[in-house]
């Protein structure tokens, strides 16, 4: 278990290096920040002295080292907008994406699998079919529309939830959260509600795929003949099995999440991390960006470390696997 | 109450509306099994004999549904018994024992989760009791170190372990009938020979009936006390079980017979029964063998009924054979 | 019924008949797409649609980028309210008196032209490596399908926002960026597909007669892929069209004298808190209709095409 452990370790950072590279080296492409930093009348002079005090006219592979060096201390550099450190940047708005990916998960998990179960269960009636065909129209209806139009209906046309901003927020160990309060949760709705339409639909066909799947196993069967209350059945034995596949894919795509908020925030003003890098993109705020994608990316290859354990927990026959592997 | 079988089975129909057609997987069923005995349900895949085990338990499912008959357990009709009723009866009256034991343990789960549930469905018993249980019902069906298998999962036993295990389950609650469907099909038959020891003694003990399922007659001829022969949905014979073996009166049950290879047989040919087991959907009309029937005749046109020969034995014929060994 | 025995079926039918009508896997594909109403209305509406993009100028009521017809004197006009030069806005016009009708004709255009021709470009991409990593094998395989497996594992948007961040504005940009995207889903179909056909005996034929490995692999393998490969790509034309409509929303896709659907949505969000629905809101049924029924179409074609699925 430890090797399997260790060797998941170093694939992961091997993982990490990798991208570093493509993601530095994509970046460092990316138009000239010079532009956008210096004043319009600067002479020759300044913009070399700039250029020079952000290290620009290094080659490539010593900016590289250099960034790595940084990043290995947990430094990314200074935003060129903000002129604040750009890991101080995304920790700051961290809490908010974080807030509405788990709300949204929440939301996809809670809603999500007694309907997949349920459309399993009865794949016949009339509501089963109803809640198919929605997830496919959730699957393919682009997010940002669905968000505009919950913008228009609940808060243009009805009034009834606010349609932009994060709301009054409540410390929590020191942490900004709006879960907490009334005013809070009101702004949260839409949004989180925009971006669980997407893993809501899979979590539903996850669950209805699973539930068919094991309905007709043996066991099943043979937990009715040991005389079980169909609450137990469902609730135990199917519930148990249906489990890893949809753990494993949300896991897997809690990632997802984070990304598909930067269109989420977009529509709905939502301070965090990904509104912070469509901004950063469009001010050509490099260390932002950069910083940014390696986060997303340690972020993806924790989840997914992560997944491989939860896994193992849930699925003892994976447990025995590893254990001789 | 000595004289009133465990389980009556009475002109059973279990029937599959499905697309193509209405499937008579069950069709004209009877036979009875008293305390203690064992009855060998004896037939081809497709015969029937599964789709009998899972009608008394209630455990047909959609498309399935039994729609004539009955099923008396101690005197009352399982036909028509309402959900809960036959959820108290199941694993606790009556258990089943199922063909694959791969599959039939919930690999996702611990031995004790899935012994201790079925104790708990049936009885108010504390976690201790009911612990105490499962190790004797492990102990009781050959199961070494039950304390340390009970925290163990299904992956983690052998086939024939998980058998066990499952029949320990069977036995948890003391039913009065098990319902055996194939279940050492799957295991060697080392392994087999010592579970039928285990079966055949549990019953002398406790009084349990059996109907123990399966296509093999030399388990039968070992194992079982009456027998009754499946075909395409119905009983054709039934009877004491050396009577029907020695002296089958079926061309059916004689074919069968005749396609065991056995010892004192040796460098004949193995009889075969000509052609194939009809499609369900499609039973030719009158008697269901007669295409494959040497002995049929334009008689066999009209179905032939379930009829008693002599002492207990019936036969579902228009031209039964001589009782002659054959 | 058993496949073969379905097959043997037909060849009598066909037999029979032959004088009427010949039974072509093509006919028999169409025939079997056909019993879904739902999928015919879904492949019809898709004809439509790109019928309209096709003759879009011949169509629009008017032509939203002439500079000299667009006045902003007809903007934010009311659906059915008459423009200046004479003409019934039917769906209204946008913030600079563009009519939405006209607007979105043309952005249809774009649309459909960036996604299908992303998908065909990645497509290609896709196939090439992905056949070469299920016939070669080995080295060649293990680094393709790793490349294919990072990619994957990260959400299209991101890696999409990155490229587009990186390349800037523009309709060919943007068409890189969605290739880039697209290219490892084919691969991986492709390669997958292939790896089964690999094993067949006709392929082991091929090769035992001395073809070159450029016409296995294209003329052997390739049309026996093609199955899968239709129906990912049908998916991934609403995908890519969906995609595009998202980046060009947070305004790093298409620049704004070339408005796609997602770019209009994009345009008339800011109106939207004022009650100004229609400019925004019929762009959007358009790309929704785009998108449902492509994907109608490549629902139903997963289900014909899939032989596991034929009864």
């Amino acid at each position: 278990m430890t090797v399997f452990v260790i060797r998941r370790l170093m694939q992961a950072a091997l993982v990490v290096l990798i991208m570093s590279l493509l993601v530095f080296g994509g970046v460092f492409l990316v138009g000239d920040p010079v532009e956008m930093l210096v004043a319009d009348d600067a002479d020759q002079a300044e913009r070399e002295a700039i250029i020079k005090s952000m290290g620009l006219d290094l080659p490539f592979y010593i900016q590289y080292l250099r960034f790595i060096g940084n990043a290995l201390q947990g430094d990314m550099g200074n935003s060129f907008v903000f002129q604040e450190s750009a890991m101080h940047l995304i920790a700051e708005r961290m809490p908010a994406t974080f807030e509405l990916a788990f709300a949204a998960l929440f939301i996809a998990v809670v809603f999500g699998i007694p309907l997949g179960i349920y459309a399993g269960l009865n794949a016949n009636s009339w509501i089963s079919k109803t809640i198919m065909t929605t997830s496919i129209l959730g699957f393919s209806l682009p997010t940002f529309w669905v968000g505009i139009m919950m913008i228009l209906f609940f808060a243009v046309i009805m009034g009834w939830l606010p349609s932009s901003g994060r709301g009054e927020t409540v410390d929590v160990f020191g942490i900004q959260l709006s879960l907490f309060t009334l005013d809070g949760l009101s702004h949260v709705c839409l949004p989180a509600v925009n971006l669980a339409l997407f893993k809501l639909s899979m979590v539903i066909r996850l669950a209805r795929a699973g539930t068919r799947e094991v309905v007709h196993q043996d066991y099943i069967k043979f937990a009715r003949a040991k005389g079980l209350s169909d609450t137990r059945i469902i609730g135990v034995h199917l519930f148990k099995n249906i489990m890893i596949p949809v753990v494993t894919v949300l896991g897997l795509e809690f990632g997802g999440l984070v990304a598909f908020s930067v269109v989420t925030e977009t529509v709905f003003a939502w301070p965090g991390m990904g509104k912070l890098l469509i901004d950063s993109i469009n001010f050509l705020d490099r260390p932002v960006i950069v910083a940014y994608l390696m986060f997303v990316v340690v972020l993806f290859v924790v989840i997914n470390l992560i997944v491989d354990v939860l896994y193992s927990v849930l699925d003892p026959r994976v447990r025995l696997q590893e254990m001789k592997s | 109450m000595s004289d009133q079988a465990t389980l009556e089975v009475r002109n059973l129909q279990t029937h599959f509306f499905t697309k193509a057609g209405v499937v008579k997987a069950v069709d004209d069923v009877s036979f009875s099994v008293g305390k203690g005995k064992i009855l060998g349900l004896v037939g081809e895949s497709g015969s029937g004999k599964t789709v009998t085990g899972f009608s008394i338990l209630g455990l047909v499912d959609e498309p399935g549904r039994v729609v004539g008959g009955e099923i008396l357990y101690r005197g009352e009709n399982l036909v028509g018994a309402s959900q809960e009723r036959m959820r108290q009866l199941r694993g606790n009256n009556i258990a089943m024992i199922f063909q694959d034991p791969m599959m039939t343990l919930n690999p996702v789960l611990r031995i004790d989760t899935q012994m201790i549930e079925a104790i708990k469905a049936h009885q108010k018993v504390s976690d201790d009791e009911a612990r105490q249980r499962c190790r004797d019902a492990l102990g009781q069906v050959g199961i070494p170190a039950p304390e340390e298998r009970l925290k163990s999962y299904p992956h983690q036993f052998s086939g024939g372990m998980r058998q066990r295990v499952a029949i320990a389950i069977a036995l948890l609650n003391k039913p009065e009938l098990i319902v055996a469907d194939e279940p050492t099909t799957a295991l060697d038959v080392t392994i087999q020979g010592q579970i039928l020891y285990e079966v055949q003694k549990l019953c002398a003990e406790t009084g349990t009936a059996m109907i123990w399922i399966t296509h093999d007659l030399s388990v039968v001829a070992g194992l079982a006390d009456e027998v009754a022969v499946m075909y395409a949905g119905r009983v054709v014979e039934s009877g004491e079980v050396d009577g029907v073996l020695d002296a089958p009166q079926h061309p059916y049950t004689a074919g069968l017979i005749g396609s065991v290879p056995s010892r004192n047989a040796r460098g004949k040919r193995l009889q075969q029964i000509p052609g194939m087991t009809p499609s369900l959907l499609n039973l030719p009309v009158g008697c269901a063998f007669k295409t494959r029937c040497s002995y049929s005749t334009p008689v066999c046109e009209t179905a032939p009924v379930l009829s008693e020969v002599a002492g207990g034995r019936q036969v579902r014929c228009h031209h039964p054979l001589a009782t002659e060994a054959v | 019924m058993s496949a073969v025995q379905e097959n043997a079926d037909h060849g009598r039918a066909g037999h029979s008949q032959s004088a009427v009508e010949v039974e072509t896997p093509f006919r028999r594909f169409v025939a079997d797409y056909m019993e879904n109403k739902i999928a015919v209305f879904g492949a019809i509406s898709v004809f439509v649609v790109v019928l309209i993009a096709l003759f879009g100028p011949l169509i629009a009521p008017t032509d939203p980028y002439d500079l000299a017809s667009v006045t902003f004197m007809d903007n934010k006009l009311e659906p059915g309210e008459q423009m200046g030069n004479g003409v019934t806005a039917v769906l209204g016009t946008d913030g600079l008196g563009r009519d939405m009708v006209s607007a979105m004709i043309y952005g249809l255009r774009i649309s459909l032209g960036v996604g299908i021709g992303s998908g065909i470009i990645a497509l290609l991409i896709g196939v090439t490596f992905g056949l070469c990593a299920a016939y070669f094998g080995g080295k060649v395989d293990t680094v393709i399908m790793r490349i294919v497996d990072i990619q994957l594992s990260f959400p299209a948007i991101l890696v999409a926002l990155v490229l587009l961040a990186t390349l800037g504005k523009g309709i060919d940009k943007i068409i890189i960026a969605l290739v880039v995207v697209q290219w490892a889903y084919y691969a991986r179909t492709v390669r997958g597909s292939a790896l089964v056909e690999r094993r067949r005996e006709y392929i082991e034929a091929a090769t035992c007669l001395g073809l070159s490995k450029r016409r296995v692999i294209f003329r052997h393998m390739l049309p026996n892929c093609l199955p899968p490969l239709i129906v990912v790509a049908t998916m991934q034309v609403a995908h890519a069209i969906s995609l595009e409509a998202t980046l060009s929303f947070l305004g790093l896709g298409l620049p704004v004298t070339e408005p796609s659907l997602g770019l209009l949505i994009a345009n008339g969000f800011e109106y939207i808190m004022s009650g100004l629905y229609w400019i925004s809101v019929y762009p959007g049924l358009a790309l929704l209709f785009t998108i449902v029924t492509i994907n109608l179409v490549g629902d139903r074609l997963r289900d014909v095409l899939n032989p596991r699925l034929q009864k």
